[in-house]
């Protein structure tokens, strides 16, 4: 399906289409291709035709729906009531949610037809999705390469056209990595903008969900659907929503758009910088006014990122313990009950991260870690204010390659660098997307491979930054240069 | 900053997670180097600076007292490894006399 989801919700709501027909579509295909690329861990085929029914019957009943019968991807880190939600883990690979996420509930009230919960990087560890205990995700534009993570279940999803739209949980990069990699657009709001009640946390002070589209207008659509304070979620914040979807622009003029000077001197493979290069031209030549900023601290942001998150990580994966959901192992007493289900339940990654972060919290190295790493949190977001009294909006890359073979990043820290670009703006809470910016030949292989422009927004001016993004992506139409590689599947 | 080697052993206990002696000697060498890398953040003078907790500086949140239906004790049950009855099923936790 490589339709927009504005164009399925104004047929559907016109009665020119039926949700179910394209519900139907959407399932038919996923039949058809997931089997190579893996996008999925359940499938909620049921529960899509029930929502279809309800939708044409709601449209019927003359109500207009902003996602009227777009079928929506779920990461499988997010409640959907009655389904499993397995978080890629196998401590919670036959859990069964008994409620609905906040975010996922604004989406099927505004028509949008669920139809499968997608794989990520166990409990949204990871920038591969290789770090998942129940699937492999594919790359679409290449099968022998990783979607990126940890959302790259959700990616590749809208990738492949085994969905319009996706969602995504972003901590350090996890939405703008794997959109990069996939040649789709992929928005992480402000942090607070979206409910995260029945999110599964991961790191509280940075988790937040956003849209996967394949353009930048059906992320707005998305946003405008899921954004907005929810007295569930007591971390959502009370600034009022104002509607994206009519701030998109044509044009750059008076934008003055920053790019980062210690950014550009860091090297990246020749081929992926001359993109990027050409990116910033871009810009100028659609009206903004580039402008050199300095980020001075932000080359700190992978080791301040990779002490708090796993401090947070530990401590919100403590509850799973075996008690109350999920996998139990059981042992001669209670705390080797714990022990061995967390044992047997976390993988590599996960345990990494939980020892890291316990160490870091761990009495007589609190204020040398932890709480340095918070002090060189504002050091970051005080950069990031600074740079913004001189432009309005930052330009950079959103990863740091193209999408990488599998089992082509084998040390952890390797890993962890791919979201070099994107983890400083997390850290700093900010609005931030990638939108398809061309394609570069990846220095282990052939063909060219997608690559992903991220605009950086202050915080709440998710106007200002899907407007820009809006205004570049129809002056360049990269997305549409690059076909999926789905050989021997019919379109 | 501490550059002394982790005692994972310790670490792991406190996390509560069993861990092979193969295990052990991974992530301690994979920890260790971690430390190298984040040992970078010394350079930087933060002597004066607050720590942020998370960046939206929102202060206690209250709601109105107002009696609402949780969710029903079944389905939440229906998740958990073991049940009995309303409850929980966990192993004993205090030691018989």
């Amino acid at each position: 399906m490589d339709e927009t989801a504005v164009g399925i919700a104004a047929d559907v709501n016109a009665r020119r289409r039926s949700a179910r027909e394209i519900a139907e579509e959407a399932l038919e295909r996923i039949t058809r291709i997931d089997g190579r690329i893996g996008a999925y861990l359940t499938r909620t085929d049921a529960l899509a035709l029930e929502q279809a029914e309800r939708v044409d019957g709601r449209v019927a009943a003359g109500e207009r729906l902003a996602l009227a019968g777009v079928p929506v991807a779920i990461k499988d880190n997010m409640c959907l009531r009655g389904t499993r939600t397995t978080c890629g883990s196998k401590i919670l690979a036959d859990w069964v949610a008994p409620y609905t996420a906040t975010a996922v509930a604004r989406l099927l009230d505004a028509g949008a037809i669920p139809v499968g919960k997608t794989n990520l990087d166990e409990f949204a560890m990871g920038s591969s999705c290789e770090n998942s205990a129940l699937g492999v995700t594919r790359n679409p534009y290449d099968l022998e390469r990783v979607p990126g993570g940890s959302s790259g279940g959700s990616a590749a999803a809208v990738a492949a056209g085994e969905a319009v739209i996706a969602t995504g949980s972003d901590t350090g990069g996890s939405i703008r990595e794997p959109a990069a990699f996939c040649n789709v657009v992929g928005f992480k709001p402000t942090y607070g903008r979206v409910s995260r009640y029945g999110l599964i946390a991961f790191a509280s002070s940075l988790d937040q969900i956003g849209p996967f589209a394949r353009t930048v207008r059906d992320a707005a659509l998305v946003y405008d659907v899921i954004a907005g304070k929810d007295p569930l979620d007591a971390t959502s914040v009370d600034v009022p929503v104002e509607r994206t979807l009519d701030a998109l622009r044509e044009d750059l003029h008076g934008l003055r758009i920053g790019v980062v000077k210690e950014f550009t001197t860091r090297t990246l493979p020749p081929a992926v910088a001359e993109v990027y290069a050409a990116a910033y031209r871009d810009l100028e030549r659609l009206g903004a006014t580039l402008v050199e900023v300095s980020l001075p601290t932000a080359d700190y942001g992978l080791a301040t990122y990779y002490l708090i998150a796993p401090a947070e990580c530990s401590s919100n994966l403590a509850r799973f313990d075996g008690v109350r959901y999920g996998l139990r192992v059981d042992g001669a007493d209670v705390t080797e009950m714990y022990e061995r289900t967390r044992a047997a339940g976390f993988g590599a990654e996960v345990k990494r991260r939980i020892l890291i972060g316990t160490y870091a919290l761990s009495s007589g190295y609190y204020d040398a870690y932890y709480v340095k790493a918070q002090k060189v949190r504002t050091l970051i977001a005080a950069d990031f204010a600074k740079a913004f009294e001189a432009c309005d909006l930052i330009a950079a890359p959103a990863a740091s390659s193209p999408a990488f073979r599998f089992n082509a990043k084998s040390d952890p820290y390797s890993m962890y660098l791919m979201d070099y670009y994107t983890i400083p703006v997390s850290l700093a809470g900010l609005p931030a997307l990638s939108v398809p910016c061309g394609a570069a030949v990846p220095e282990d292989g052939r063909a060219p491979m997608p690559l992903g422009l991220q605009l950086i927004a202050p915080l709440f001016e998710e106007r200002r930054l899907l407007g820009a993004a809006h205004a570049y992506e129809q002056a360049t139409q990269h997305a549409s240069k690059l076909k999926p590689q789905l050989a021997g599947v019919s379109a | 900053m501490p550059q002394d080697r982790i005692d994972v052993p310790y670490v792991a206990k406190l996390a509560r997670l069993a861990l092979t002696p193969a295990e052990i000697e991974t992530y301690g060498k994979q920890l260790s180097d971690f430390l190298v890398h984040v040992d970078a953040l010394r350079a930087l003078d933060t002597e004066n600076v607050p720590a942020t907790a998370q960046v939206i500086h929102a202060r206690n949140v209250g709601r109105d007292d107002v009696v609402a239906p949780s969710l029903a004790r079944e389905d939440v049950l229906a998740g958990a490894p073991q049940a009995y009855g309303p409850y929980f099923r966990v192993p004993r936790i205090i030691a018989e006399e």
